[in-house]
C-alpha cells in the first residue's frame, strides 16, 4: 500500500486535472441551465424591436406550457418509436446473425462497415436529402422510380399525409442508428460466456432456445442501456424534423417534436415560455440520466451479487452435466 | 424649376457619385438645396469624393436575397470591384460593401435583423448596420421606430424623390417623415402561357386574355376549360393568395387581436374548390415543384406574380438549359418567349423592397448616395427596366417606355408589360399594410395547406393558426374569424 | 471424449442442414436489402449532383449526367452558401472541440484513476450523471450568457463547451482501467518527472490508440452539430456547414438551382464518408469499444 500513502501528498493533482473540466461545465452548462430555471418564472419576450418584461409572473408559463407540451411530447414519442422499434428488432436479429457460429456469415466487415455508414452522415444533410428525394411532385426521384416501376399510379405526396411524414422521421432515424445499435449489441452478445452457449448446444437447444434462453436474459442491460440512451436522443430529436419540415412540423403539427417547439420560442425570443419548456425537459431527462447512472454503475451482468454466484453455481452444473452426460 | 434642377441633378449623378450627398445625419432640408445645385455644377468632380475619407470604410448592407445585391452591383455607378463570390463589393471611393444575407422565411430576417439593430449602439463602427432592406410586409416595424432615418435628413430633396410613385413613399412614411426609398413599383399581374392560352380561350393576345380573365367567375369559368383540357389553372395552392388578402377591408392587427378578414377566407374557398376539382398543382410557392411548373415540361395556364418576378425567378424557370450551362436567355431555349402577362382578375401588388439608412450609419454620404442613384435617377431606373423587365420606381422613365411603341419583352413575347403597368402602379394602395404581416401571411399558408391537402379539417387548420401565431408574436392575445364563415 | 464431441459438432454444422441453408439464404438477403436502402440515397445524391436543374426537375436518371463540375463550380461560387469557409468553419470547429476534448477528458478520467483526493467518487459520480444531460436543456441561458460575453457570431461558444465532454471521461476512465497499468505513473515519479509532465510525456502516448477513436467521434459529433450553433451563428463568414443545409431548406431562392443543392448536400457529408472509409475498421471497433459500459 506504498502509492496510497504517497498518494496523499499527490491529492492535489486529482483536483488541478480535474478542475477545467468543472469550470468550463460550470460556466457553459450549470450556469446557463440556472438562468434558464430563473427566467422561466418572468414575462420576458420581445416584440419587435421593444422588449416586454422580465416582469415576475410565477408558474404562468408552466400553465400556459403544459397545456401546449403534451401534444409535442406525443409526437416526439410516436416518431421515436417509429425508428426505435424497428432499430431494436433489426438489430437484435443482425447481432445474433453475426456473432451466430453456426451461421458463418460472410463479408461482415462489409456489412458493418456499411449499416454503421449513415451514423455519420449530418443529419441535417440526410433530412435535406430526404427532403429532395421524397418530393411530392411526380418528377421527385423517389416518386419517378416509384412511378417508372408501375408500383404506384399517381405520385406520393410525402409530406402532406400525418403518417408518410412521421414515417420518413422514423426511417431516418432508424437508417441512422441501426448500425450502431446492431454493433453494441454484438459487442454484448460476445461478452457472454461461450461456455453457456457450448453446454446448451450439448443440450441439443437450437439457435432459437439459445437466444432466447441465454442471449436475451444476459444482454438485457445492454438493452436496456441502449434503450434509455436511446430514448434521451430521441427527446433531443430536432435535426432531422426541423430540416424536413423547414421547422413547421407540417402537416398539422404532427412532426413538430419538443426540442423543435421549444427552438420556436427561443427563436421568437420568448425567453420565459422556452424557459418552462427546458425546465420541463430537464426534469425528464434528469430522470433518465439518474437511470443511465444506475445501468452503468451496476455490474457487468446487470446482477447482484448473489445473482451472479448463483448463475456461476448454475453454469458450473450445467457442465458437470454435460460431461457426466457424455461419460454416460 | 425644382423638377428639371432634379432631372439635371440625376443625369449628373450617372457620372459622379456622392456629389449632392455631402451632408450626414446634420445637414437638414436646407443644405439640401445647396447639396442639388452643388450637383449640377460638379459634375466634372473626381470620383475620389471628400466624404469617403471621414466615412467608415465599411459599408454593411443588410437583405434577405441577392435581389438589391445584383441591382446594386450592376448598376450604382460607384461600383469599382466585385469579389468573386460576391460577399463585397468595393467602390471607387475605397469604401467595401459587406453584404449580409439572411433568408427571409419565417421571420428570420426580421430575428436576425432586430438582434443586430438592438446592438448597434454598442458595436463597432465598421460592424454597425449602414444600410439595410425591409419588405412591405413588415416595413411599418422598422419606419415607426428610432432605427430608420429620415431620407431628407440625409440628404435627399423632394426633387430627387418628385418622379417615385406615390405609394412607395407613403408605406415608408410615419408623421410625414419619409423612412426609406425603392427602386421599383409592384404591381400585380397574370402571366400566363401563350400556347396554352391559345389552347384553350383561342387567343394569346395580352388584350382579349384580360378581357376573359376580368373577374373571379371568368377566371373560373376558364379554370374548368382549361381542366377539361388537361391544364391546370394555377400551380399551387398560395398562387392567388396575394390577390385577395391586398384586397381585405382592413389590416391583420387591431391591438393584440388578429383580425382574419373575410376575403382572406374567400381565398380558402376558392383555393379548396381548385383543390378538389383539379384545377391546381397542389405545390406551395417557391418549391420545386412550382418552379417545375413554371419551365418547359408545365401544364399550368399561368401564375400571379408581380413585375419583379419576372426576372427574378420566372424566367430563369423558363429556361431548358440554364445559363450556368451555357444557356443564352433567347427563344428556343425553353419556353422563353411563350409567356405573356395581364392584370387578372383584380390589382393587387406584391412585395416590394425598400432602403433603409440605419440610424448611426458612419457612411451617411454613401448610403444617401446609394439611395440617388439607385431609386432616384431616372436614367439608371430605365435601364433596369430596359434590362430586365423589373418596374422602376420612376414615373418619367415608365411612361417613356410605355410609350415607346418599339419597347417590347423578348420573354414576354414582345409584348410591352411596361405600358400596362404604368396605368395601374399609381393606384396602389398599400394603406392595409402592418407589421404583422409577414408571420400572419406566412402562417396562414401554412396552415390552410393541410386543410387543402386534406390533412385536417378547417375547423383544425383554424386553430392551428391560432396557436401557431400567437407562438410567432407571444404580444398577439386573440384571433378572430369573420362571422360569416 | 472431448473429441469425438467436436468432429460431431463440426458435421452437424457442415452437412447441409436445410435449417441452416435457409436461415443464411435469409440472413443475407435482409442484409443486402439493408445495405442497398443504405447505399440507395447517397447513390441518389452522387448522380443527381452531376445533373443540372433541368435534367433533375424532368425525374430521376439512374446514369450520371455531365454537370458535375458546373455544379461544383456554382456552389462554390455563391456567397449565399459560402460553403468553402463553411468547410473551413466546420474543420475548425470539429477539429478544436475533438483536440480539446479527448485532451481533457483524459486528464479529468486521470485525475481520477490516478490520484486518491475526498470526494472523488462523488465528482466523478457526477460526470456519469450529466454524461447523458442533452445540451439544449440549457440552451436559452447559454444563448444569453454568449450574449453577455459578446461571444455570439464567433466560433468560441462552439469550441470551449467541449472541453468539458463527460462521456469521453467516462470513456477514457474505462481505457484507463484496462489498458494503463499503475507501475508506470510510480516509475515516473522514482525518475523525478513531474505529475503534469507525466501525465503529457508518459501516460499521453499510452492512452492514444483510446483518444484517436474518441476524438473521431468528437469529431464527427462536431461537424453534425446544428441546434445550438445555428442559434449563436448568424454571420456568412462564421456560418458552418449545417447551418448552410438548414439554410438551402429555408431560403426559397437557393432552391432555383437544385444541381446546387445536390452538391452542396454532397460536400458536406463528403469529408466524414471519406474519414469514414480509411478508417471504418477503428471506428466499428471503437464503437463496440465504447459501448462496453459498465
Amino acid at each position: 500500500m506504498k502509492t496510497k500513502k504517497k498518494g496523499i501528498s499527490y491529492a492535489k493533482w486529482g483536483y488541478i486535472f480535474m478542475a477545467p473540466f468543472f469550470i468550463i461545465y460550470a460556466i457553459f452548462q450549470l450556469y446557463p441551465m440556472i438562468t434558464t430555471v430563473y427566467y422561466s418564472f418572468f414575462e420576458y419576450f420581445r416584440s419587435g424591436l421593444k422588449i416586454i418584461g422580465p416582469n415576475f409572473v410565477g408558474l404562468k408559463n408552466y400553465a400556459s406550457m403544459l397545456a401546449e407540451v403534451p401534444k409535442y411530447f406525443a409526437n416526439t414519442i410516436i416518431m421515436w418509436l417509429m425508428g426505435f422499434l424497428p432499430q431494436i428488432i433489426i438489430s437484435l436479429l443482425l447481432a445474433s446473425w453475426f456473432t451466430d457460429l453456426r451461421l458463418r456469415l460472410k463479408f461482415q466487415g462489409f456489412f458493418k462497415t456499411v449499416i454503421y455508414m449513415p451514423n455519420l452522415i449530418m443529419a441535417s444533410a440526410f433530412a435535406m436529402l430526404f427532403f429532395t428525394l421524397f418530393s411530392d411532385t411526380a418528377n421527385g426521384p423517389i416518386n419517378s422510380i416509384l412511378l417508372n416501376l408501375g408500383l404506384i399510379a399517381e405520385p406520393i405526396r410525402w409530406m402532406t399525409n400525418v403518417w408518410s411524414a412521421r414515417g420518413l422521421v422514423g426511417l431516418m432515424n432508424f437508417l441512422m442508428w441501426f448500425g450502431n445499435t446492431t454493433i453494441i449489441l454484438m459487442a454484448a452478445i460476445m461478452g457472454v460466456d461461450p461456455g453457456l452457449y457450448e453446454a446448451a448446444e450439448l443440450d441439443g437447444a437450437s439457435s432459437r432456445q439459445m437466444f432466447w434462453k441465454i442471449t436475451m436474459p444476459l444482454i438485457k442491460p445492454m438493452l436496456v442501456y441502449t434503450l434509455i440512451t436511446s430514448l434521451i436522443g430521441g427527446l433531443q430529436m430536432f435535426d432531422v424534423p426541423q430540416v424536413l419540415t423547414n421547422g413547421k412540423g407540417t402537416p398539422n403539427n404532427s412532426t413538430t417534436t419538443i426540442v423543435m417547439y421549444l427552438n420556436q420560442h427561443l427563436y421568437s425570443k420568448n425567453y420565459g415560455t422556452a424557459g418552462a419548456i427546458s425546465v420541463l425537459m430537464f426534469l425528464i431527462c434528469g430522470v433518465l440520466c439518474v437511470l443511465v447512472y444506475a445501468t452503468l454503475t451496476r455490474q457487468d451482468d446487470g446482477l447482484t451479487k448473489a445473482q451472479r454466484k448463483a448463475r456461476k453455481a448454475q453454469i458450473k452444473a450445467a457442465k458437470k452435466a454435460a460431461r457426466t452426460q457424455k461419460g454416460a | 424649376m425644382k423638377k428639371t434642377l432634379a432631372l439635371l441633378t440625376a443625369t449628373g449623378m450617372a457620372l459622379t457619385m456622392l456629389a449632392g450627398c455631402g451632408g450626414g445625419s446634420s445637414s437638414t432640408a436646407a443644405s439640401s438645396e445647396a447639396a442639388s445645385s452643388e450637383a449640377v455644377s460638379s459634375e466634372a468632380a473626381s470620383s475620389e469624393a471628400a466624404p469617403a475619407a471621414e466615412e467608415g470604410q465599411i459599408l454593411n448592407i443588410w437583405c434577405w436575397n441577392d435581389e438589391f445585391q445584383s441591382r446594386f452591383n450592376d448598376y450604382y455607378p460607384g461600383v469599382k470591384e466585385v469579389a468573386a463570390d460576391k460577399s463585397t463589393t468595393t467602390l471607387d471611393n475605397g469604401i467595401t460593401v459587406k453584404w449580409t444575407i439572411n433568408p427571409n422565411e419565417n421571420n428570420n430576417y426580421q430575428n436576425k435583423l432586430d438582434e443586430a439593430l438592438l446592438k448597434q449602439d454598442s458595436a463597432a463602427d465598421d460592424d454597425k448596420i449602414d444600410i439595410f432592406l425591409i419588405e412591405a410586409d413588415y416595413a411599418l416595424k422598422y419606419v415607426d421606430s428610432p432605427y430608420t432615418m429620415d431620407v431628407k435628413e440625409l440628404g435627399l430633396t423632394d426633387a430627387d424623390l418628385a418622379d417615385q410613385y406615390q405609394y412607395t413613399k407613403d408605406i415608408v412614411t410615419v408623421d410625414g417623415v419619409q423612412k426609406g426609398t425603392t427602386w421599383q413599383a409592384t404591381p400585380g399581374l397574370f402571366a400566363y402561357r401563350r400556347s396554352i392560352a391559345k389552347d384553350v380561350l383561342g387567343t394569346d393576345d395580352p388584350a382579349e386574355v384580360q378581357e376573359a380573365l376580368s373577374d373571379w367567375d371568368k377566371f373560373n369559368a376558364v379554370a374548368e376549360q382549361a381542366a377539361a383540357k388537361g391544364y391546370k389553372m394555377l400551380s399551387g395552392y398560395d398562387d392567388s393568395y396575394r390577390t385577395f388578402s391586398n384586397n381585405v377591408s382592413a389590416g391583420w392587427v387591431d391591438g393584440t387581436t388578429v383580425k382574419v378578414d373575410p376575403n382572406i377566407m374567400s381565398w380558402v374557398d376558392q383555393t379548396k374548390t381548385y383543390t378538389d376539382k383539379g384545377y391546381n398543382n397542389k405545390t406551395s410557392l417557391w418549391s420545386d415543384g412550382w418552379a417545375a411548373d413554371q419551365g418547359p415540361d408545365g401544364k399550368v395556364f399561368g401564375f400571379f406574380y408581380s413585375t419583379w418576378g419576372i426576372n427574378f425567378t420566372l424566367l430563369g424557370n423558363s429556361l431548358e438549359t440554364p445559363t450556368s450551362e451555357g444557356g443564352k436567355e433567347e427563344v428556343g431555349n425553353g419556353i422563353y418567349g411563350d409567356y405573356a402577362v395581364c392584370q387578372g382578375p383584380q390589382p393587387y401588388y406584391w412585395g416590394g423592397t425598400w432602403i433603409c439608412a440605419a440610424t448611426g450609419t458612419d457612411n451617411a454620404a454613401t448610403v444617401c448616395d446609394v439611395m440617388k442613384q439607385l431609386t432616384c435617377n431616372a436614367d439608371i431606373m430605365k435601364q433596369i427596366t430596359i434590362d430586365t423587365q423589373d418596374y422602376t420606381n420612376s414615373q418619367s422613365a415608365m411612361n417613356a417606355i410605355a410609350e415607346d411603341p418599339d419597347f417590347g419583352s423578348d420573354f414576354l413575347g414582345g409584348q410591352n408589360h411596361i405600358a400596362l403597368f404604368a396605368e395601374v402602379a399609381p393606384t396602389i394602395d398599400m394603406s392595409n399594410a402592418g407589421p404583422y404581416d409577414q408571420g400572419c401571411n406566412e402562417t396562414f399558408q401554412s396552415c390552410m395547406k393541410d386543410y387543402f391537402d386534406g390533412a385536417v379539417d378547417l375547423e383544425t387548420a383554424k386553430a392551428n393558426f391560432e396557436d401557431q401565431i400567437k407562438v410567432k408574436y407571444p404580444e398577439l392575445t386573440a384571433v378572430e374569424w369573420p362571422a360569416a364563415e | 471424449m472431448p473429441n469425438s464431441t467436436k468432429t460431431k459438432m463440426e458435421n452437424r454444422r457442415h452437412v447441409g442442414d436445410p435449417g441452416l441453408l435457409v436461415h443464411r439464404i435469409v440472413a443475407y438477403t435482409v442484409l443486402f436489402l439493408l445495405c442497398f436502402i443504405c447505399l440507395f440515397f447517397f447513390y441518389v445524391l452522387i448522380i443527381n449532383s452531376t445533373h443540372n436543374h433541368f435534367d433533375i426537375q424532368r425525374g430521376f436518371s439512374v446514369l450520371p449526367g455531365s454537370s458535375f463540375f458546373t455544379n461544383l463550380y456554382n456552389t462554390t461560387h455563391d456567397a449565399n452558401i459560402p460553403v468553402l469557409t463553411g468547410l473551413r468553419n466546420s474543420l475548425v470547429v470539429a477539429a478544436c472541440s475533438a483536440l480539446l476534448s479527448v485532451y481533457f477528458s483524459s486528464l479529468t478520467a486521470y485525475a481520477v484513476y490516478a490520484y486518491n483526493f475526498k470526494g472523488k467518487n462523488v465528482l466523478f459520480a457526477i460526470v456519469l450523471l450529466i454524461m447523458t444531460m442533452p445540451t439544449q436543456v440549457s440552451a436559452l441561458g447559454f444563448l444569453n450568457l454568449m450574449d453577455a460575453f459578446h461571444l455570439t457570431n464567433t466560433l468560441w461558444p462552439l469550441i470551449l463547451p467541449s472541453l468539458a465532454a463527460p462521456s469521453v471521461v467516462f470513456f477514457m476512465k474505462q481505457f484507463m482501467d484496462s489498458s494503463l497499468p499503475k507501475d508506470i505513473i510510480e516509475a515516473a515519479r522514482i525518475d523525478g518527472s513531474g505529475e503534469f509532465q507525466t501525465f503529457n510525456r508518459v501516460i499521453l502516448p499510452i492512452l492514444m490508440p483510446g483518444m484517436a477513436v474518441q476524438a473521431i467521434f468528437s469529431f464527427v459529433a462536431s461537424w453534425n452539430n446544428y441546434f445550438i450553433p445555428a442559434l449563436i451563428i448568424d454571420d456568412a463568414k462564421m456560418k458552418t456547414m449545417p447551418i448552410l443545409i438548414a439554410q438551402l431548406r429555408s431560403a426559397d431562392f437557393l432552391k432555383f438551382d437544385m444541381g446546387k443543392v445536390y452538391m452542396m448536400i454532397f460536400i458536406a457529408i463528403l469529408p466524414v464518408m471519406i474519414v469514414y472509409l480509411c478508417l471504418s475498421k477503428y471506428i466499428v471497433r471503437g464503437v463496440a469499444l465504447g459501448s462496453v459500459k459498465g
